[in-house]
C-alpha cells in the first residue's frame, strides 16, 4: 500500500519555551499509509512535537511538510487535511452520536448529502446503528472511543493523529480498537499514534522513540528488537529511554 | 448548516439539554424579583409607640389620636412618665413619646430604642413627622419618582444589575473552561474552525438566553411590580444589552484566565458577583461608603450600569441625563472585549 511520497516530513523540527528546549531538532519521515507509533516517556516531548504537526503551535526553529502544507506558515491548510483524536475521547456528551458526527463533518465541509452517506457508512462498519440516537454522555467507553475515532476520521482526512487513544481501556477494546486502525491504514490513510502501551507498538508499520526532546531511536518494532537484542518492545524502550534526564 | 451555525446550534443544544440549569437560571430572576420585591423590604412598619405623660389635655389627646391613625406606628398604652426608658428597655416598645406640662406649655420628647439602627432612626422620623404635621405651618413634603417609597422600585435594576453578570459571567465562563477541561477544545482547535467562530459560537447562545431573562424580567417589573411604564423602556432595552454584552466579555476574559471549571466559578463569583452586591448600590448607598471603596466601586460595571436604570425606570429620563454612565460603560465594554478576545486568542 505504501509509495515513496512521504505524507509527513519534517526536518530539524525544535520547540524552546524559554530556555527550556522541548523539542530539540527532530527529523523523521511518514509514508502514505504507514502506522506510525511515536513512543515516549511523558515530558520528552511527544505532545509538543505532535502539536506542531497538527498545526497548532509554531516551531521555534526547523522545517516540516505534513499533507503537503508548510508546518510553518499553512497550518490552516493542515487542519483540513487532518483528523485528530483526543486521550479522553473528547465528544459533546449532551449531543447524540447523529449530532456529534453531523457536527464534525460540517467544521470539516462534507455537505448534508455526503453526511448521511458517510455516517450510514461508519454506523455499518462500526455496528453503532442502533445507538445513533443515544446521548453520547449514555455510552460505554468503548463506544464513546470508537465514536471519537469516527468523528476524527469522517472526512476522510490524509492523516489522523491519535494522542493515547487506548488510555484507561480494558484489553479487548483496545485490540478491537487496533482493528479499525489497522482498516483505515489499509484505505490508505495514515496513522500517527502515541501511546503508553508498549505491546501496542508491536501493532506499528515503525516505531520513533523520543528521549528527552530528541528520537533515540526509529524503525520497525522487528530491526529495534534485533538492533538492542530484545525481546519484546517493552525491553527496547526501556534500553533507549534509560539515560533519559527529563522525568516528571 | 454553516460552521458558525452548527457551533451555536451545538451550544443552544447543550443549554436547553440540562433542564436543571436551564430551570435555575429561568426562575433564580424571577425569584429574586418576587423577593426583593414583596418580601423583603427596607420600610419600617409598626413601630411600637407608647405615650409617656402624667396628665392629659387636650393637646396630648390630639396627638395620641394622631399617633392612632398613623399606619406606619401603632399605639401601645400609656405609661407614667418615669417610666419610658423602662418600657422600652424592657422590649415592649420601640419608641416613647413622652409629653410634661410645663407652665401651659406642652413639653415633648421622642424616646428611641436604637439597638436597630434602622429602626431607631426611622421611628424618630416618623414621630417627629407626625407632630410637624399638626404644628400651625404644617411642612409639605412632595416625595418625587417613587412617591409610595416603595423598595422594589430600587431593587429591580440592582436585581438585574446582579443577574447578567451571573449568567453571562458565570455561565459562559464555566461552559467554556468545561471544553479546555473535556479536551472538545482542543477537537475544535485542530479543525478549521476560526478561532473567531469558536468564541462566537460560544457567546451567542448565551446573549440569545440572556435576552429571553431581560424580556421575562422586564415584563415582571412593569406588571407585578408595577414599575411605571414610558417611553424610557426602549432605553432600558438598549442600555440593558449593552450591559449583557459586557457581562459576555468578562465571562470570555475569565475562561482565558483560568483552566478549571472549579476556578472559573470563584474568579467570577469572589471577583465580580459580590462586588456587585456589595459595592454597586444595589443594596448600600454608595454616598455611605467610606471614600476608598467610593473610588472602589467605580471600577465595577454594574454601579454605572444600576445607576443609570434608576434614572431611566424610576426617574424616567432622557438619554441626556445618562450619558455620562453609557459612556463608562462602552468603554468598559470596548476594553473587556479587546482584552477577552485577545487572551483567548493567543496560542502557545
Amino acid at each position: 500500500m505504501k509509495n515513496n511520497e512521504p505524507v509527513i516530513a519534517v526536518r530539524g523540527l525544535t520547540k524552546r519555551f524559554g530556555d527550556f528546549t522541548a523539542v530539540d531538532g527532530i527529523s523523521f519521515e511518514v509514508g502514505r499509509g504507514e502506522i506510525f507509533g511515536f513512543l515516549g516517556a511523558n515530558g520528552a516531548g511527544k505532545t509538543t512535537a505532535m502539536r506542531m504537526l497538527c498545526g497548532l503551535s509554531r516551531p521555534t526553529a526547523g522545517e516540516g511538510v505534513v499533507a503537503g502544507c508548510d508546518i510553518a506558515s499553512d497550518y490552516e491548510g493542515i487542519k483540513r487535511r487532518i483528523g485528530y483524536m483526543s486521550q479522553r475521547f473528547s465528544l459533546y456528551t449532551c449531543l447524540t452520536v447523529t449530532e456529534n458526527l453531523r457536527l464534525f463533518a460540517t467544521i470539516y465541509g462534507l455537505g448534508s448529502k455526503e453526511f448521511s452517506i458517510r455516517s450510514a457508512e461508519l454506523y455499518r462498519w462500526l455496528g453503532m446503528e442502533p445507538m445513533k440516537d443515544s446521548l453520547v454522555g449514555s455510552l460505554p467507553v468503548g463506544w464513546k472511543q470508537k465514536l471519537a475515532f469516527a468523528a476524527a476520521t469522517i472526512h476522510r482526512p490524509e492523516i489522523v493523529f491519535l494522542d493515547e487513544p487506548t488510555g484507561g481501556v480494558d484489553p479487548v477494546t483496545r485490540r478491537k480498537f487496533w482493528e479499525l486502525i489497522y482498516k483505515a491504514a489499509s484505505d490508505g490513510m495514515t496513522v500517527f499514534v502515541t501511546t503508553h502501551y508498549l505491546d501496542e507498538a508491536e501493532y506499528c508499520d515503525r516505531v520513533s522513540i523520543m528521549v528527552d526532546g530528541r528520537v533515540k531511536a526509529l524503525d520497525s518494532p522487528r530491526n529495534l528488537k534485533a538492533r538492542y537484542g530484545a525481546e519484546t518492545m517493552d525491553e527496547v524502550f526501556r534500553i533507549v529511554a534509560k539515560e533519559a534526564q527529563r522525568t516528571d | 448548516m454553516g460552521i458558525f451555525l452548527s457551533l451555536v446550534n451545538k451550544e443552544a443544544l447543550h443549554i436547553l439539554r440540562d433542564r436543571r440549569t436551564m430551570l435555575i437560571t429561568l426562575l433564580m430572576p424571577l425569584a429574586l424579583l418576587l423577593l426583593f420585591g414583596f418580601a423583603i423590604s427596607t420600610e419600617v412598619n409598626n413601630v411600637r409607640v407608647v405615650v409617656a405623660l402624667d396628665g392629659h389635655s387636650d393637646q396630648t389627646r390630639e396627638v395620641i389620636d394622631q399617633l392612632r391613625a398613623n399606619e406606619y406606628l401603632s399605639f401601645s398604652g400609656i405609661v407614667p412618665a418615669t417610666e419610658a426608658e423602662a418600657v422600652i428597655r424592657r422590649g415592649d416598645a420601640d419608641a416613647a413619646l413622652v409629653m410634661r406640662q410645663d407652665k401651659g406649655i406642652l413639653e415633648r420628647q421622642i424616646v428611641v430604642d436604637a439597638a436597630n439602627p434602622i429602626v431607631g432612626r426611622s421611628a424618630a422620623a416618623y414621630l417627629q413627622g407626625m407632630m410637624a404635621g399638626s404644628a400651625d405651618s404644617p411642612v409639605l413634603t412632595t416625595t418625587l419618582y417613587n412617591p409610595q417609597l416603595k423598595s422594589a422600585y430600587n431593587f429591580v435594576p440592582g436585581i438585574m444589575g446582579m443577574i447578567f453578570i451571573l449568567i453571562c459571567a458565570i455561565m459562559t465562563s464555566v461552559s467554556i473552561v468545561s471544553e479546555k477541561e473535556n479536551g472538545t477544545m482542543d477537537l475544535l482547535l485542530v479543525s478549521p474552525v476560526r478561532p473567531r467562530s469558536i468564541i462566537f459560537g460560544k457567546l451567542v447562545p448565551y446573549f440569545l438566553l440572556s435576552c429571553v431573562i431581560l424580556a421575562i424580567m422586564l415584563v415582571v417589573a412593569y406588571t407585578l411590580l408595577e414599575i411605571p411604564f414610558s417611553a424610557s423602556v426602549g432605553l432600558v432595552i438598549a442600555l440593558s444589552l449593552l450591559y449583557i454584552v459586557l457581562s459576555l466579555s468578562v465571562g470570555l476574559l475569565v475562561s482565558a484566565l483560568v483552566d478549571t471549571q472549579l476556578s472559573a466559578l470563584i474568579v467570577s463569583a469572589v471577583l465580580f458577583m459580590l462586588p456587585v452586591i456589595m459595592l454597586s448600590g444595589m443594596i448600600f448607598p454608595i454616598e455611605n461608603m467610606p471614600v476608598i471603596l467610593q473610588w472602589l466601586s467605580s471600577v465595577i460595571p454594574a454601579r454605572w450600569y444600576i445607576s443609570a436604570m434608576r434614572k431611566l425606570m424610576i426617574q424616567q429620563v432622557g438619554i441626556a441625563e445618562i450619558l455620562q454612565e453609557v459612556a463608562i460603560l462602552a468603554a468598559m465594554t470596548a476594553l473587556l472585549l479587546v482584552a477577552a478576545v485577545r487572551k483567548s486568542n493567543r496560542k502557545s
